[in-house]
């Protein structure tokens, strides 16, 4: 592969890894209700939503998840926030494991990540005003005392999402979409933080607003020197934003590569299937290759390979073992036909 | 040529508050021919749904269609009777919703709702309903139908039951169907399948659709008429013959899909097309639009769009632009009527 493909986009700096995932899982008990499980003698049934993540985020780059309902990239983007525990596995930010940690180094630590979410509407509070919604991190972590220098730094907060300082008076009710994302966006970096988990921050928007959110994060992102997980299922709006990408399915990293890289030269069969799933404007009234089959359900996953239901070059031993994440010319990916040559590699002009 | 299939006339839709009368759809005329699948792309609040339905007649009160006329087959519809309407809609008008569970009743199997549509429309008994629902989900792509017809709607994936609402709306072979964002609800893998379901349906039954989406990728399905309302300028490329753009209530332009993806004759068009992102475009940042559509007690004189538009200039401000021929469409735009009145075209690409 040619050295500019591996190169990182511009906005990125030195390689250090600032969060390192290895061997994340979570399950999740669905079971019946502890009655109904001695009466009836249901077992008990546990659902995998993540299963055996392992990735790495180097300082000021921006890593995707991409994938359908279901596969597990929320439930990623949640873990690392603390929002669930894992099952197993280890998240280190910055050479701390963050499982081993105590209460008092947690919380220090927290204040150097932060999360936004999809939808705008829920994740405001509609009773509070913009000032109290985009301070409240600063004054749970006990960075500013209240007064005029707190009221500063909110109005300095808006002014770079693109509001007015004198927004800081209104009621979230008073914004559009795009607008209360803009105060989603100040609140999270009220607290100065170094990493931002966006769980499809634009997903609600227009594609007009989504473009400015977009601009607005990437001007962010080189003005503060952040580094974003993103989370989404649009892969034009992950192939724009991001310098690498990790294709999930069910639950699984099954691709993960440089951005340029995985979109001229998408390796793993599934990969190859959402990509030819985007309707493309530029080729209007071309005829779609249409994708075969489901998301299998998660409490009974295919054996070996989960996506061999649905792929076309599948062999046995895709049923039979499932196949590791392995490093293929710039790109990891968990596919046996890969590995051992049966499938074709397509590189899009 | 023919009389058109549906033709929308000026139509002008206004919903009655305390504070008076906001107008939600401001004259807007249009033609969907037998067979045509119309794309209607905009924004949120843009009108496009509330177009559709005022063409099914459902519009919510305080809703109400106070201009215009909607003819069917040259016929009009908008001044009928509820109830003589209410034989129109499935029988000639079928509609897809966005949310296919919200649309099927959980209570019933799906059989029993597909058959009951059936008998409402046409004259059949009940084991001719039922052969004639189990040869539609065989139609619209339900894999062993003869069972899956006795499910509920919960045992269906969301795919699956977009496929069985799809059903519902061919029932009596309607000639006309109204897609309000068929596939925003579904994944990408699952609105490509359901894509090339609908255009395979209008391709063998001849049936005109209004395809209503965001997506400007869905569009080109069905030789039964469509009007596909989407906010997804991806889902109208692949589906529509031709795409309206609407913006606050308006359509802004309007013309071959084609010509206006890749050679946008309104400011607002080529503002929507810019930000849009696409794979393997190397920008680092998208053109954007600034600002945001004005609310509806508050639209703009003139050109609704001209507070955000970089092209504006005096006119704009005070006269309202009408639907015109530009390039290979026809855009509501002073800047082709003055480069016109100068014998000059003007240059809008990015």
């Amino acid at each position: 592969m040619s050295p500019e493909l591996t190169k990182a986009k511009p906005g990125s700096g030195p390689g250090l890894a600032i969060l390192q995932v290895e061997g994340l899982s979570k399950d999740f008990d669905v079971s019946r209700p502890w009655l109904n499980r001695v009466i009836e003698g249901a077992p008990r049934q546990l659902l995998r939503a993540v299963d055996g993540v392992s990735f790495t985020i180097n300082r000021g780059e921006t890593l995707s998840l991409v994938g359908e309902s279901g596969c597990g990239k929320s439930t990623v983007a949640r873990l690392i926030c603390g929002l669930y525990a894992p099952t197993s596995g280890r998240i280190v930010f910055e050479g701390a494991d963050l499982a081993t940690l105590g209460a008092n180094e947690m919380l220090a630590m927290r204040r150097r990540f932060q999360m936004i979410f999809q939808d705008p509407y829920a994740s405001l509070n509609p009773r509070w005003r913009v000032s109290k919604i985009v301070a409240e991190p600063v004054r749970s972590h006990n960075l500013i005392a209240a007064g005029p220098q707190l009221d500063k730094r909110v109005g300095e907060l808006l002014s770079d999402v693109g509001l007015s300082p004198l927004d800081g008076e209104k009621y979230p009710h008073e914004f559009s979409g795009g607008q209360r994302q803009r105060i989603s966006i100040a609140r999270a970096l009220s607290s100065n933080p170094e990493f931002l988990v966006c769980d499809e921050p634009t997903s609600a928007l227009d594609v007009s607003v989504q473009a400015q959110i977009l601009n607005l994060m990437r001007d962010l992102q080189r003005e503060h020197g952040l580094t974003y997980l993103f989370i989404s299922h649009n892969l034009a709006v992950v192939s724009h934003i991001s310098t690498r990408v990790g294709v999930m399915y069910l639950g699984r990293i099954v691709e993960i590569a440089d951005t340029k890289t995985l979109f001229r030269r998408p390796l793993h069969p599934y990969t190859q299937m959402l990509q030819s799933a985007i309707p493309d404007i530029s080729m209007s009234g071309k005829a779609r290759t249409p994708v075969a089959g489901e998301v299998p359900n998660p409490l009974n996953p295919p054996t070996g390979c989960t996506f061999h239901p649905r792929c076309p070059h599948v062999k046995d031993k895709c049923r039979e073992a499932r196949p590791e994440a392995m490093e293929f010319d710039g790109a990891k990916v968990a596919c046996h036909g890969i590995h051992d040559g049966w499938i074709p590699i397509r590189v899009a002009a | 040529m023919t009389a058109p299939l549906l033709q929308v006339r000026n139509l002008r839709v206004e919903f009655n508050t305390r504070r008076g009368s906001l107008t939600a759809i401001d004259d807007v005329s249009f033609d969907i021919a037998q067979g045509e699948v119309l794309g209607v792309v905009g924004e949120s609040g843009a009108g496009k749904s509330l177009t559709g339905m005022a063409i099914i007649g459902l519009l919510e009160p305080p809703g109400r269609v106070a201009a215009g006329e909607i003819l069917l087959e040259g016929e009009r519809i908008d001044n009928l009777s509820p109830e003589a309407m209410r034989r129109i809609r499935g029988r000639r008008i079928g509609a897809i919703f966005q949310d296919p569970l919200t649309s099927l009743n959980p209570l019933y199997t799906i059989g029993r709702q597909i058959v009951e549509t059936i008998q409402t429309h046409l004259a059949m008994s009940h084991d001719e309903a039922r052969k004639r629902a189990i040869a539609l989900l065989a139609e619209v792509g339900i894999p062993a139908p003869e069972r899956r017809i006795d499910h509920y709607p919960h045992q269906f994936s969301g795919g699956m039951r977009q496929r069985v609402v799809i059903a519902l709306a061919l029932c009596a072979n309607p000639k006309l169907i109204i897609a309000d964002e068929p596939t925003t609800a579904l994944d990408v893998s699952i609105q490509a399948q359901i894509i090339t379901l609908l255009k395979k349906l209008c391709r063998e039954n001849g049936t005109a659709v209004m395809l209503v989406t965001h997506d400007m990728g869905v569009k080109a399905a069905f030789n039964l008429s469509l009007l596909l309302i989407t906010h997804d300028l991806g889902v109208i490329a692949e589906t529509a013959d031709r795409v309206a753009v609407m913006y606050a209530g308006r359509i802004v332009e309007i013309g071959p899909v084609q010509d206006v993806i890749h050679d946008p004759q309104h400011p607002y068009t080529v503002g929507l097309m810019g930000s849009i992102p696409a794979v393997g475009q190397e920008t680092e940042r998208l053109p954007q639009i600034e600002g945001s559509m004005p609310r509806l007690n508050a639209i703009p004189a003139g050109c609704p769009f001209n507070p955000r538009c970089p092209r504006a200039f005096d006119r704009c401000r005070v006269e309202r632009p009408q639907l015109a021929p530009a390039g290979k469409s026809r855009a509501a735009c002073w800047l082709h009527v003055e480069e016109q009145n100068r014998g000059q075209t003007p240059v809008l690409m990015r």
